[in-house]
């Protein structure tokens, strides 16, 4: 068993505010207050729908993150990789963008397909890489994407789509488009090479693009404190010429103000912006990690004191946009609504045999032809083949 | 001798290594507090301390980097990559760099550097995740790529790339880690030599070449072919650079056939190097053309149905060979 000494902790961030509260990449941009109630100076100011849409959307992907963790350890789908507390930063993007905007997401923000008005059977079915999956049963669960939504599936070796999403910002203006790319990483995932190109290029090309760091404060078990030696990881982006700005990852109007704002500014063809979004994986890593070995559980309760969904709920409870009622209903509401969809797909038979020998190219080769002639005489065929 | 797994097998050499030379040292993404993704550094933090089991930022070609100065100027670095489909993002450390500084340096500057890390396709792990990488590296001069199937070959390979000033590959098998096998006593300090094929089983109907996980796909199809009398040879080359040509070719002047069995994709690398090899050094010995079972030449999919269809099977062995012994 580790020890859990001062190494396991995640830098000083946290909540706390490392430096002058004036300058954005050191301080923590907030609207929800700790009474619950919104700064003025600071709410985005939604409409009482798009709040509770807002809220419907966290708490879809929470429950929905419970259910599929069930099914993986009923052995139902192979691997998972929940969000738990950091519902906000996906749900807030999906609001802050428009549909023709680009998502170059990290292992956390697939649920901004849903947000986008992506079928959730479809976006389940890929969890169970079967026939009802747009990718084919090609990739592992939780990497989705759907080009209908403009949204591609993470990397399982981190980091390449950052420059990628900047090289799409930077073919967008090229073209004349109004189209704004917004990319992901993990706190892990900035120590890669491709996180600083990204930075450079983005800010070189001056980039119609969004880069947001969702620092969980872990990367499977390392601590964000081994990841970086700099005081926060906003103040990054002052180096590579660009805006850096730390805001509340778990306050979903704060995220909504500074990613709407982030894009808007790229669309007007001001340059990129860099947001790290302060939050907490309150889960394992994914299906295959034990976190207990490597953290405390008090470092957990007290993150699972600031849980976006409770705080929004209690904002809204507090404005009279949502009762006691409403809340127990909308719950049962999105249950039924996941086991319906969980139940159309889970059932759906594997991909066709055939379609192995598609897509590697256009069209099929001859000799990848061949390969599934000496495949068809080798083995046998089940049923639904 | 007594019976531990490929993992355990692994964790030796590297115990046994670090205790006998501190110029030796681990590196690597959680291989220190977490003992490994694997579990394969269990243990050695305890042991040897944070100044020689080092966790690392999430940068492979950083800690290559870091790897190969320390090696240039008199450490002898062990690099952890979490699986060697990350190698992909420090190719240029690897390969331009710790492959050629000893060549560039007029043989003056060495890299004694081994890296390593689980290898292949493991269950489900999709298109990204499931490289057999030994094609690339294999075609490297100036670096060794050692392929261990069995736990005493994993502990004696390790033990001896540590040891040689050369930098090597060190391809553990993903899927192998609880492979089970006999491996000598650690006071025997057993070096497996580079470039010594080992033959696992014999017999004279056909030579079947396999190395990694396919090995033991080869001997199940061997024991299959046994039963309609087909003896086969299986050789397992153990490295791949330097390769044992000789001792393949000895065995397949003794069968008249070859079937060359792995799980990197078809095109290049050391499948086709070994049939190129076998037919021009042994052509006249050759009764069949040389049968190849690799893996389907596309990107690994998720869904089982269709990722059991793309490695090699025991059917497909099983295939090449009454293929290649005109058995059908
Ligand atoms: C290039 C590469 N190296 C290592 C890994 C193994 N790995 C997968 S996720 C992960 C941690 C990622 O941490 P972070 O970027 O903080 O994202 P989080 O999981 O916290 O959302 C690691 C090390 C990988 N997928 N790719």
């Amino acid at each position: 068993m580790l020890e859990k000494d001062a190494r396991n902790t995640p830098l000083p961030l946290g909540f706390a505010t490392p430096e002058p509260a004036n300058d954005p990449a050191l301080s923590l941009f907030r609207v929800l207050r700790d009474d619950d109630t919104a700064d003025p100076a600071k709410d985005p100011v939604l409409s009482d729908a798009t709040l509770q849409s807002l809220f419907e959307h966290m708490l879809r992907v929470r429950l929905l993150d419970e259910r599929m963790m069930m099914r993986q350890r009923q052995g139902k789908v192979g691997f998972y990789g929940a969000v738990t507390g950091q519902e906000a930063c996906p749900v807030a993007t999906g609001f802050a963008t428009k549909k023709t905007d680009w998502i170059f997401p990290a292992l956390r923000e697939n649920a901004i397909m849903l947000v986008r008005g992506f079928p959730l059977s479809t976006w389940l079915a890929q969890v169970y890489g079967n026939s009802g999956d747009v990718l084919k049963g090609r990739q592992m669960p939780s990497h989705m994407s759907a080009r209908s939504v403009n949204q591609v599936s993470w990397s399982s070796c981190l980091g390449p789509q950052l420059p990628q999403a900047v090289g799409a910002a930077w073919a967008a203006k090229k073209r004349g488009d109004d189209m704004v790319a917004v990319a992901f990483s993990g706190d892990g995932a900035t120590s890669e090479p491709d996180f600083h190109t990204a930075m450079n290029f983005a800010a070189v090309m001056n980039a119609p693009c969004v880069l947001i760091c969702q620092n969980n404060h872990w990367a499977i078990s390392v601590p964000s404190s081994k990841q970086t030696a700099s005081k926060t990881f906003a103040i990054k982006a002052r180096a590579y010429g660009m805006p850096g700005i730390r805001v509340d990852g778990n306050d979903v109007l704060a995220l909504y103000a500074v990613i709407h704002d982030a894009v808007e500014r790229a669309r007007r063809g001001e340059g990129p912006t860099f947001i790290e979004a302060v939050t907490y994986r309150i889960g394992a890593h994914s299906s295959s990690d034990d976190p207990s070995v490597y953290r405390s559980d008090e470092e957990v309760e007290l993150w699972r004191g600031r849980d976006p969904i409770a705080r929004m709920d209690r904002y809204l409870t507090k404005r009279g946009l949502m009762t006691r009622a409403q809340r127990v209903s909308l719950e049962e509401r999105i249950k039924a609504e996941i086991l319906r969809a969980i139940r159309e797909v889970e059932t759906l038979p594997p991909p066709p045999r055939d379609s192995l020998f598609d897509d590697v190219y256009g069209t099929r080769p001859w000799h990848l032809e061949e390969q599934r002639a000496e495949l068809a005489r080798h083995e046998p065929v089940a049923p639904h083949d | 001798m007594r019976s531990i797994r490929y993992r355990e097998a692994v964790r030796e050499a590297l115990l046994e290594e670090m205790d006998r030379d501190e110029a030796v040292f681990l590196m690597g993404e959680e291989v220190g507090h977490y003992q490994g993704a694997y579990k394969v550094s269990e243990g050695l933090l305890a042991q040897f301390g944070e100044k020689r089991v080092i966790d690392t930022p999430i940068a492979e070609a950083g800690f290559a980097g870091i790897g190969i100065g320390a090696a240039m100027t008199g450490l002898r670095p062990v690099i952890e990559f979490m699986t060697w489909n990350f190698s992909f993002v420090a190719f240029d450390q690897i390969i331009s760099n710790a492959a050629k500084i000893y060549q560039m340096s007029g043989g003056k500057i060495t890299v004694p550097i081994v890296f390593r890390g689980p290898n292949g396709a493991a269950k489900q792990v999709g298109a990204q995740h499931s490289h057999a990488v030994s094609p690339f590296y294999v075609s490297i001069p100036g670096i060794w790529v050692a392929i261990p199937s069995t736990p005493r070959d994993a502990k004696g390979l390790l033990k001896t790339a540590i040891r040689d000033d050369n930098p090597v590959v060190f391809l553990e098998g993903e899927t192998l880690y609880n492979v089970k096998g006999d491996v000598p006593e650690t006071d025997d300090d057993e070096l497996i030599p580079f470039g010594k094929a080992r033959i696992a089983r014999e017999g004279d109907g056909c030579t079947i070449v396999a190395w990694g996980s396919p090995y033991y796909t080869a001997l199940e199809a061997a024991e299959e072919l046994a039963k309609d009398g087909i003896e086969c040879e299986v050789v397992d080359p153990r490295t791949l650079r330097p390769l044992d040509i000789e001792t393949i070719v000895e065995s397949v002047k003794k069968t008249n056939r070859c079937v060359i069995v792995h799980e990197h994709w078809p095109y290049g690398g050391p499948g086709a190097e070994i049939a190129d090899q076998v037919q021009r050094r042994a052509f006249d010995y050759l009764d069949a053309p040389i049968e190849r079972v690799a893996s389907l030449d596309l990107p690994m999919p998720y869904a089982t149905n269709l990722e059991t269809l793309v490695l090699p099977t025991v059917p497909r062995v099983v295939e090449a060979v009454r293929k290649a012994t005109y058995a059908r």
